[in-house]
């Protein structure tokens, strides 16, 4: 163990010295009024500030003079973990006594912290090339933390948790609601896409043409399309007599799992005839000389070695519903972007982050699920260069 | 035939758009099914060529930014003195792909305010990705004997990349640029909801008076734009390719 000084280090060195220096809570007299903004020591009882400003020295030097990953993904983890307790103590102190509409929100210094220690422990775990099975061993211990502070009440004095308590029904309904949009259309997309791919790959005269139309309707931007499918029964209210007086307008849930489906289209089509090509040439051989029919060597030699492939075509499906699917709360359709979009309106930022947060988690943890599942089927793991 | 056929639809398909833009009135009778009585057709609370030209200068100046610094990134992580944030650039390109355009366009709202710097901020963010990522490849995947035969030669670090190393990544950089100019179109439409000038504009108005005419030719404007642009630069790299 030699101490030098590590290049990474000096940056996460900058980064902490200016989270500190800036307002680590706000607080503001109501939801929507800019705040005041107060410093680690000012937002913390007591010794909590110093423990605070401890942690996130010690990490600092940490990530300065060691270089081994699994130490600066423990320290990153310490000081993350102090960061998150840390802004729920700092709601509790500074949310003035029988005062309800005050509010406590993490300020930029807090923000800047969990960037900088989220780099850091994220640069240990991508230098441990950790195994699938392990990833997703962090991915549950994550998990498993953030439920432990959010069923602790540690965080119940912070602002997006007030927002939270005043619309807890409402935020189940719409988190299912998002869930059933973006999984709902990638399931519908995967069942049919998948047999679309298969018969693309066998007569490759239909191939480009299929590919082509699929890769115009990627083009259409995403509100537009989500627009677009309300037409035929717009067209249909506008038409057909009385249509319009019981309420046909296409505004709503199927507009936009349509959408969604047709974009998932593409990815899974497309990563479905590239796997199934690339399966190599002496496989199929092999198939055909044990006698296997053509449905046989489809199902048990062909489909499992071109699975990492589609695998990889349903993670970009996944990850790009879970963010489009914001988009479906403009035409009335729910989801995590109600609280988005509303939040917008209201310049409520503790609103828009209520719809956002969940969005990001969502989309992280099935990025790293799917990415593992895909490292899992593949026939040679691919590894990553370490150093 | 073949080769010409897809050149005219090209031709056809940016006269249409010309004239769409400069000429609204003319395509009234095509879109006129799509409302109800009275409703406008052509949306006329801004007009259509200089919200596509709003439109265009927001891509360019985010991807103009975004290719910058993503290949000056690129570039600094793939020389030795860059070489320890390699591990930490790839998993980071990875994770900041995970992030929703429209979380990000919204968080950025309360940092700097409605109007088109979200937008920018936004666009710039999401646009660095597949740059970088294309850049990196490029970079790292280039034959080892070409490199070794500069080096040879006596040139230094710096003349390698620029006359050797650069120039051979030029099409799969270019690609990464093509994707993320075309992701842009799309996402800078969701820049409206934030009071920014873009075509989103006409979407928006389109879905808030309940009028399918105005999300129809928002959307299709900006299809049209951001098919003509993807080839214009398919067309780049195939010449680029052929020549190296």
């Amino acid at each position: 163990m030699t101490f030098r000084i590590d290049k990474l280090g000096v940056l996460i060195v900058v980064l902490a010295i200016y989270g500190v220096l800036s307002p680590f809570a706000t607080l503001k007299a109501n939801r929507i009024v800019p705040g005041e903004g107060f410093d680690i020591l000012e937002a913390l009882p007591g010794g909590f500030g110093r423990l605070m400003l401890l942690a996130v020295v010690g990490g600092a030097a940490m990530a300065l003079l060691r270089r081994e990953a699994l130490w600066r993904l423990l320290s990153a983890s310490v000081v993350l973990a102090a960061l998150f307790a840390c802004v729920g103590l700092a709601a509790a102190y500074l949310t003035p006594a029988d005062n309800s509409y005050a509010r406590v929100s993490p300020a930029s210094g807090f923000w800047i912290l969990l960037f900088t220690f989220s780099l850091l422990a994220t640069d240990g775990i991508s230098r441990m090339n950790p195994r699938p099975s392990v990833r997703l061993l962090f991915l549950a211990l994550a998990i498993g933390i953030v439920s432990v502070i959010l069923l602790s009440g540690l965080w119940t004095d912070l602002s997006v948790m007030k927002e939270y308590a005043a619309r807890a029904d409402v935020f189940w309904t719409e988190a299912s609601r998002h869930l059933l949009l973006a999984l709902g259309s990638l399931i519908a997309a995967a069942v049919v896409g998948l047999p679309i791919g298969i018969f693309c790959e066998r007569v490759p005269a239909l191939r480009s043409a299929v590919l082509n139309t699929l890769n115009l309707v990627q083009t259409i931007p995403s509100i537009a399309l989500f627009g677009i499918m309300i037409a035929p029964l717009g067209w249909i209210a506008a038409n057909v007599p009385g249509a319009y007086a019981i309420g046909v307008r296409g505004i709503g849930v199927a507009p936009a799992f349509v959408a969604l489906f047709l974009y998932s289209l593409l990815p899974i089509v497309a990563n479905t005839v590239a796997g199934l090509s690339g399966v190599p040439r002496q496989a199929r051989e092999a198939a055909r000389g044990l006698g296997m029919t053509s449905a046989q060597r489809l199902i048990r030699v062909e489909f499992p070695l071109a699975l990492p492939v589609i695998l990889t075509g349903i993670r970009i499906v996944l990850v790009q519903n879970i963010g489009l699917a914001t988009i479906a709360a403009l035409i009335g359709g729910g989801g995590f972007g109600t609280f988005v979009f509303q939040g917008l309106g209201q310049t409520a930022t503790d609103l828009v982050l209520l719809g956002a947060l969940p969005t990001v988690a969502l989309a992280f943890a099935s990025a790293v699920v799917l990415d593992a599942l895909i490292d899992m089927n593949a026939v040679a793991p691919p590894r990553k260069d370490t150093r | 035939m073949s080769r010409v056929t897809p050149t005219l639809l090209r031709a056809l398909l940016l006269a249409l758009l010309v004239t769409f833009l400069l000429a609204p009135e003319t395509f009234e009778p095509l879109l006129r099914p799509l409302v109800q009585q009275n409703a406008p057709v052509i949306y006329a609370q801004g007009n259509l060529m200089s919200l596509t030209l709003q439109h265009l200068a927001t891509v360019f100046a985010a991807t103009l930014a975004a290719t910058i610094v993503a290949v000056s990134l690129a570039v600094l992580v793939s020389r030795p003195i860059g070489a320890e944030f390699l591990p930490l650039s790839r998993s980071l390109v990875n994770i900041g792909q995970t992030f929703p355009p429209v979380a990000v366009l919204a968080l950025a709202v309360p940092v700097v305010g409605f109007g088109e710097k979200p937008t920018l901020i936004a666009l710039f963010l999401y646009g660095l990705l597949p740059i970088f990522e294309n850049t990196l490849t490029g970079l790292t995947t280039l034959p080892r004997a070409v490199v070794e035969a500069a080096r040879g030669t006596g040139m230094t670090g710096w003349q390698r990349l620029v006359k050797i190393e650069l120039p051979l990544a030029m099409p799969v950089i270019l690609a990464g640029i093509r994707l993320s100019v075309v992701i842009s179109l799309a996402t800078a439409t969701i820049g409206s909801t934030v009071a920014a000038r873009t075509l989103g504009e006409v979407i928006i108005a389109g879905l808030q008076s309940n009028n399918l005419a105005y999300v129809v030719q928002g959307g299709l404007i900006v299809g049209a734009l951001a098919v003509l642009i993807y080839d214009g630069f398919s067309a780049v790299e195939r010449r680029l390719a052929v020549r190296s």
